[in-house]
C-alpha cells in the first residue's frame, strides 16, 4: 500500500475543507448567512443536540462557512480540528475557559501582544485565573514558574511587538515535564512560516484578523487542536475528563479522542459564552487565506529589505528584526521560521518619544493604526497607543519603550515603502 | 500489511463493501462512544447486530442484542470490536470460527492487537485497527468537517448527499 501523500501548504490554503456546494455547484464557499438549520425530525434533532451526529444546529455553535475556515486552518497547521470564533481574544478566552477553574494558574511569556497582557493580567482576575509571567530570554524562568496549580503555558511563536522568536521546543519540554499543554499564539508567523505542532505545541491560537485574513477587513480568531495532549488525568481538566452535566454525563475526551479539546471549546465554551464568528467574516477570512503563502513570502522579503535599510539609517538607534544577521533571535528564526522572520518588527529612534510621535505623523503611505498583518504597510508608536495602559516597566519588558516604533510591512513595492520612511525620517 | 497508516482507498473500500456489522461491546448507555457509533452506522444504512452478553435479548437503538457472534442469525460482513486490545484477540478467534467468515475485522480507536490481526489476515480477512468507523465515515463523506475536524481529504468533486433529509452525506457513488 502506498504511503498517503501530504499536500503542500499552498494547496491546503486553497482546497482544505472546501468541496463544491452539492446543491448549486458553487465553487467558492457560499456564505451560509442563516441563524439556524432545519431538523429532519425529532430524532435527528436529538442526535445533533446529543453530539451523536455531525451537523449544524445554530450558527452560535457552528456554521458551514465557518466550518470550512476551521478545517482549512486545522489542515494548514497540521492539527486534528479547529474552532473559529469572533476574535483572537475570544479564542484565548475559550481556551482558558476550557482549561482553568478558579484558583488555577497558567504561565505566559511577558513578550506578548499588549491586549493579551491585559486580558491575562487584569480581566482574568475576575475569574480567579492567575497568570504567572516568564521571560522567553530566560527559559529557566518558565521552569521556575511551574507550581502544582499550573494548568498551561502560553507563548507567541514570533512575539508582538518586538519580533522575538521563541524557543518553542525548549518551552515544550518544560510543559511536558509539568504535564500541561503548551499553547502557541501563531498569529505573527502564520502556518506558512512556522509550524508549532512540529515543535511540541499542543494548542495553537490565531488572531485571524492579521495575516490569515490579511486584508484588514475582518476580525476573527481560531483555536487549533494538535490532538497531542492526553486529557485523561482524573480531575485535572474537568471540562474534558469528568462527566459533563449538560450532555447527560458524557465524558468529552473519551467520546472525541484526539479532537476533544476543539469540541469542548465549541460545545461548552462557544455554546455558553457566545463569541461566534459571523459567516460573512468567515468568507472574507477564507478568501484571504487562499493567498496566505504568496502574501507571507512577500511580507517577509519586504520586511527584510526595510529592516536592512533602517539599520543603516543615521536617525535610527537600533533595529530588532530576527531576519537580520546578527540579531539576537536570528538563529531561532532560521530554525523555527526558515522562510522568513515575519512582517512585523520594531526599531528605536535616536530622538526618543517625541521622534516616535513625529514619525507616525510624517508618514504618507504608511497607515497609523493599531493592527498588523494588512496588505498595507502600517506604523504605530506603541508607547503612546497599544501599550499606553502598561506601566513604564511593563512597556520596556514588552519591548515597547518610549523610542520604539513598530512597523507591519505590507506587500506594496518595497522601494515605495522605503521612500515613505525616508521622507518621514528626514523631517524629524 | 502496515497497520500504522491506512490509505483512504482501503478504508473507503471496506466501508463501501460491508452491509452487516456485528458490534462486540455495544452499550445501551446513550452517552457511550459505542452507542454513538452504533446509532450513526444504522443511520448510514448498515444493518447492526449489537453483541453484549449482559443485554442479550434486549434492544439497542431498535436492534436485538445477541450474547455472542455465533448467535447472530445472518452472515456478518464486519466485526467491530469495542473491547480492549488484549480482549480483542479472543474476539478475533471467535470471529474466525464464523461461517461464512466475516470480510473485515475492525478494532476501535486505541484497540490494536497485531498477533490477532495476523491470524485474521492469514484467513483472508481484511483488518483495520485503532480507528473508528464513525470518524472514518464522517471523514470520507465530508460530514466531519461540519464540526471543524480536519478530514485530511481534498476534493473538487460533488459531495454525495443521502436521499433523505438535510445534512446527511454518504460515501456511496
Amino acid at each position: 500500500m502506498s504511503e498517503p501523500r501530504e499536500p503542500g501548504i499552498s494547496t491546503l490554503a486553497i482546497h482544505a475543507g472546501a468541496q463544491p456546494d452539492p446543491s448549486t455547484g458553487a465553487r467558492a464557499t457560499p456564505i451560509y448567512q442563516t441563524t439556524s438549520f432545519v431538523f429532519d425530525d425529532v430524532d435527528h434533532a436529538a442526535s445533533l443536540f446529543g453530539l451523536q451526529a455531525f451537523g449544524n444546529i445554530y450558527t452560535r455553535i457552528g456554521n458551514p462557512t465557518c466550518a470550512v475556515l476551521e478545517e482549512r486552518i486545522a489542515a494548514m497547521e497540521g492539527g486534528t480540528a479547529a474552532l473559529a470564533v469572533a476574535s483572537g481574544h475570544a479564542a484565548e478566552h475559550l481556551i482558558f475557559h476550557t482549561l482553568l477553574s478558579p484558583g488555577d494558574e497558567f504561565i505566559a511569556a511577558r513578550q506578548l501582544y499588549g491586549g493579551s497582557v491585559n486580558q491575562f493580567g487584569e480581566a482574568y482576575k475576575k475569574f480567579g485565573w492567575n497568570v504567572v509571567w516568564a521571560d522567553i530570554n530566560d527559559i529557566s524562568s518558565f521552569e521556575k514558574a511551574v507550581s502544582d496549580k499550573t494548568k498551561a503555558i502560553f507563548i507567541e511563536s514570533i512575539a508582538n511587538p518586538g519580533g522575538a522568536v521563541t524557543d518553542i521546543e525548549a518551552i515544550s519540554k518544560i510543559a511536558k515535564k509539568a504535564g500541561v499543554p503548551l499553547i502557541v499564539d501563531n498569529t505573527m508567523a502564520s502556518p506558512y512560516l512556522c509550524q508549532p505542532f512540529k515543535h511540541g505545541a499542543d494548542i495553537i491560537v490565531h488572531s485571524a484578523t492579521k495575516f490569515l485574513g490579511g486584508h484588514g477587513n475582518s476580525i476573527g480568531g481560531l483555536i487549533v487542536d494538535g490532538g497531542t495532549f492526553d486529557w485523561s488525568a482524573k480531575g485535572k481538566y474537568p471540562s474534558l475528563s469528568e462527566p459533563c452535566a449538560s450532555y447527560q454525563g458524557m465524558v468529552l475526551y473519551e467520546t472525541f479522542g484526539n479532537f476533544a479539546f476543539a469540541i469542548a471549546c465549541r460545545v461548552l465554551g462557544l455554546r455558553d459564552l457566545g463569541p461566534a464568528l459571523s459567516p460573512f467574516n468567515a468568507f472574507l477570512l477564507l478568501t484571504g487565506v487562499e493567498t496566505l503563502p504568496l502574501r507571507m513570502q512577500r511580507h517577509c522579503d519586504n520586511a527584510l529589505a526595510v529592516a536592512s535599510h533602517l539599520a543603516g539609517h543615521p536617525k535610527v538607534e537600533w533595529v530588532s528584526y530576527a531576519g537580520l544577521d546578527g540579531d539576537k533571535y536570528n538563529a531561532a528564526a532560521k530554525k523555527y521560521c526558515p522562510k522568513g522572520a515575519g512582517a512585523v518588527f520594531t526599531f528605536g529612534l535616536k530622538g526618543g518619544y517625541e521622534a516616535g510621535v513625529a514619525l507616525v505623523s510624517n508618514v504618507e503611505m504608511f497607515s497609523h493604526l493599531a493592527n498588523i498583518g494588512d496588505t498595507r504597510s502600517l506604523i504605530i508608536h506603541p508607547a503612546s497607543t497599544t501599550h499606553r495602559q502598561l506601566t513604564d516597566e511593563q512597556k520596556i519588558k514588552a519591548g515597547a519603550g518610549p523610542e520604539v516604533v513598530r512597523l507591519s510591512i505590507g506587500i506594496e513595492d518595497v522601494a515605495d515603502i522605503i521612500a515613505d520612511l525616508d521622507q518621514a525620517l528626514e523631517k524629524i | 500489511m502496515n497497520h500504522d497508516t491506512y490509505d483512504d482507498a482501503y478504508v473507503r473500500g471496506i466501508l463501501d463493501d460491508v452491509k452487516t456489522i456485528a458490534m462486540v461491546g455495544a452499550s445501551a448507555n446513550s452517552i457511550r462512544p459505542s452507542y454513538f457509533v452504533l446509532k450513526y452506522l444504522i443511520d448510514k444504512g448498515y444493518k447492526l447486530f449489537p453483541i453484549n452478553p449482559g443485554l442479550a435479548g434486549k434492544e439497542i437503538v431498535g436492534q436485538k442484542v445477541y450474547a455472542s457472534l455465533g448467535d447472530v442469525p445472518e452472515p456478518i460482513d464486519m466485526v467491530d470490536i469495542f473491547r480492549n486490545s488484549e480482549a480483542a484477540g479472543a474476539v478475533v478467534d471467535e470471529a474466525l470460527k464464523l461461517s461464512p467468515l466475516p470480510k473485515v475485522i475492525w478494532m476501535q480507536l486505541t484497540v490494536r492487537n497485531d498477533e490477532a490481526a495476523a491470524r485474521a489476515e492469514a484467513a483472508g480477512v481484511r483488518v483495520i485497527m485503532n480507528r473508528c468507523p464513525k470518524i472514518e465515515y464522517g471523514r470520507l463523506s465530508g460530514e466531519i468537517g461540519w464540526v471543524g475536524v480536519n478530514s485530511r481529504t481534498l476534493s473538487s468533486k460533488r459531495p454525495t448527499l443521502a436521499k433523505r433529509g438535510f445534512q446527511h452525506r454518504t460515501i456511496g457513488k
